[in-house]
């Protein structure tokens, strides 16, 4: 059998079934007026809207705005904006379709972006969704994606307190709690960038070798520490204090342009550093030689050269005798 | 296997038998002290040890230790967002078993390396049904057993669970009354 085709044949439909086919829906008369609304409609719309002008209820914003059936019926099949004046905040999607014979017009909507806030304010259920929409299965995606992002951050945070607690152990010594030589060499590239003034000492223990043999490696741990305290007492925050090697310190001093002044407060750590350490019953001595310099003395800084110069005056400290604070000239 | 369900059993241990218990079981399986991530994953083999040594630890049955599990998912106060995405299956307890269909396709919507057993109900006469599980484990029938149970009381429906003789991975289902008693609310929307 030949089945005649579709286009031109009219289809008869209850209210019931265009109920469940289109919750959304309006049904116009041709004058305008709604013959009957979907269930949903009539929970958003607030109540019976059967027999009320549809422009009293609802309002078609785009393409462009429609005052009457007729104007309504111009825009036969595409896609439309709708608010309904019962939540004028909500924005729906709409099409509207003519009914044959100048017998008005469905118009059938759809919530779009607002089902989220549309289903919280009017308390839908499943049963005011059509089974073929999927809106449901978007509200169920909204829940599970907030759901899984929740979890993204927890693990962000988690990570980020690992990778700060990670970086904060690369630039530490351990026993000290001062900085290390990367946390130095880092500071030192920094300020020499920068073009900023800066002094740089390279300290040295003396007698530290005795202190360790004599009284054992937890005295000399002891020294250790109270030498960092020391130099972390004597220098600002905004100046780097580094433990780079078994008894061997570097300090940076930001902004420090003034060779009196170096030679002072190094003078000042080696009195300090001199004063006998209590340590478990007995008293560790130690003292210390000093190599320092200063930015200023040179025409262009450079990391490396500074360093080396300093390293060098400590040598001519150790090569004085104890004690001692030598200060290299820079010059290119 | 997903972090999610490792961090799952790893929540059930902890909620339902204390710290002292996940940390006992963690140990005996090789879990770092930090437990599970759950947007990691990990080898199958960890996950099939911290059952292992749950079973053990808590001197039960296997199956009986899923059931648990799948029971705990969906009714334990802390675990209300599982409860409320299952919810979404349908009004009804009927319509929501109708819904398992697309339960690991919807899982993957979410979490797309999220693999979940693939379900398939088989409806027969007289309000009875088989519920074929397919997994990449072996467990997964006893876990979904423990989740139907769960999910029967949150409608309100009476149904009979019982595992298939010589199909383990079937679950033979009997629904008795879907009104049985009142069920717990759910609203499409968060309050």
């Amino acid at each position: 059998m030949r089945v005649p085709a579709s286009d031109g044949r009219v289809i008869g439909l209850s209210g019931r079934a265009l109920d469940r086919l289109m919750p959304m829906h309006l049904w116009l008369n041709p004058a305008g007026r709604i013959v009957h609304a979907g269930r949903k409609v009539r929970k958003l719309g607030g109540g019976a809207l059967a027999g009320r002008p549809m422009e009293e209820v609802l309002e078609v914003r785009k393409p462009r705005p429609v005052r009457s059936l007729a104007e309504l019926l111009l825009l036969d099949g595409q896609r439309l904006e709708v608010r309904l004046t019962a939540a004028p905040d909500l924005r729906f999607k709409g099409q509207a379709v003519s009914l044959p014979a100048g017998g008005g017009a469905v118009l059938d909507l759809s919530l779009g972006l607002s089902v989220v806030e549309a289903v919280s304010r009017f308390d839908l259920t499943l049963q005011d969704f059509a089974p073929t929409d999927l809106a449901v299965e978007m509200l169920y995606l909204v829940e599970a994606k907030t759901a899984v992002m929740e979890e993204y951050k927890r693990l962000n945070r988690r990570l980020n307190g690992a990778r700060i607690d990670a970086e904060e152990r690369a630039v530490t010594d351990t026993l000290t709690g001062l900085r290390n030589r990367r946390a130095m060499d880092g500071a030192l590239a920094q300020m020499v960038a920068a073009a900023r003034p800066f002094g740089l000492m390279h300290l040295d223990l003396d007698h530290f070798k005795q202190v360790n043999d004599s009284l054992g490696h937890a005295a000399g741990d002891h020294v250790l520490q109270e030498v960092g305290r020391i130099l972390l007492e004597e220098t600002r925050t905004a100046d780097t204090v580094s433990r780079v090697g078994g008894d061997e310190f570097l300090v940076l001093f930001d902004g420090l342009a003034d060779a009196a002044r170096l030679t002072a407060i190094a003078r000042r750590i080696i009195a300090r550093l001199e004063r006998p350490m209590p340590f478990d019953g007995t008293l560790c001595r130690v003292s210390a030689s000093i190599g320092a310099t200063l930015s200023i003395f040179y025409d262009r800084p450079d990391a490396e050269r500074v360093l080396r110069d300093a390293d060098a005056a400590l040598y001519a400290s150790k090569h004085k005798g104890r004690a001692e604070v030598s200060l290299a000239r820079g010059g290119n | 296997m997903h972090g999610l369900i490792n961090r799952s059993i790893q929540c059930f241990v902890q909620d339902t038998y204390g710290a002292p218990a996940w940390r006992r079981v963690a140990e005996a399986a090789g879990v770092g002290p930090e437990g599970f991530e759950a947007l990691l994953s990990y080898e199958d083999a960890l996950t099939e040890r911290v059952l292992d040594a749950l079973q053990a630890y808590l001197d039960k049955p296997r199956d009986m230790v899923l059931e648990d599990l799948g029971t705990y998912l969906v009714s334990h106060p802390t675990r209300e967002g599982l409860r409320r995405l299952l919810r979404f299956g349908g009004e009804t307890f009927l319509e929501f078993l109708h819904s398992l269909d697309d339960l690991a396709g919807r899982a993957r919507l979410a979490v797309p390396e999220l693999d979940l057993p693939e379900l398939t109900l088989v409806a027969h006469d007289g309000g009875r049904f088989t519920l074929v599980s397919a997994w990449h484990m072996p467990w997964a029938a006893p876990l979904v057993m423990g989740v139907l149970r769960a999910m029967a009381d949150d409608y309100g429906a009476l149904v009979l669970l019982e595992p298939e003789t010589g199909a383990p991975e079937h679950i033979m289902i009997t629904l008795l009354d879907s009104r049985f008693a009142e069920g717990r609310a759910f609203a499409l929307g968060r309050a």
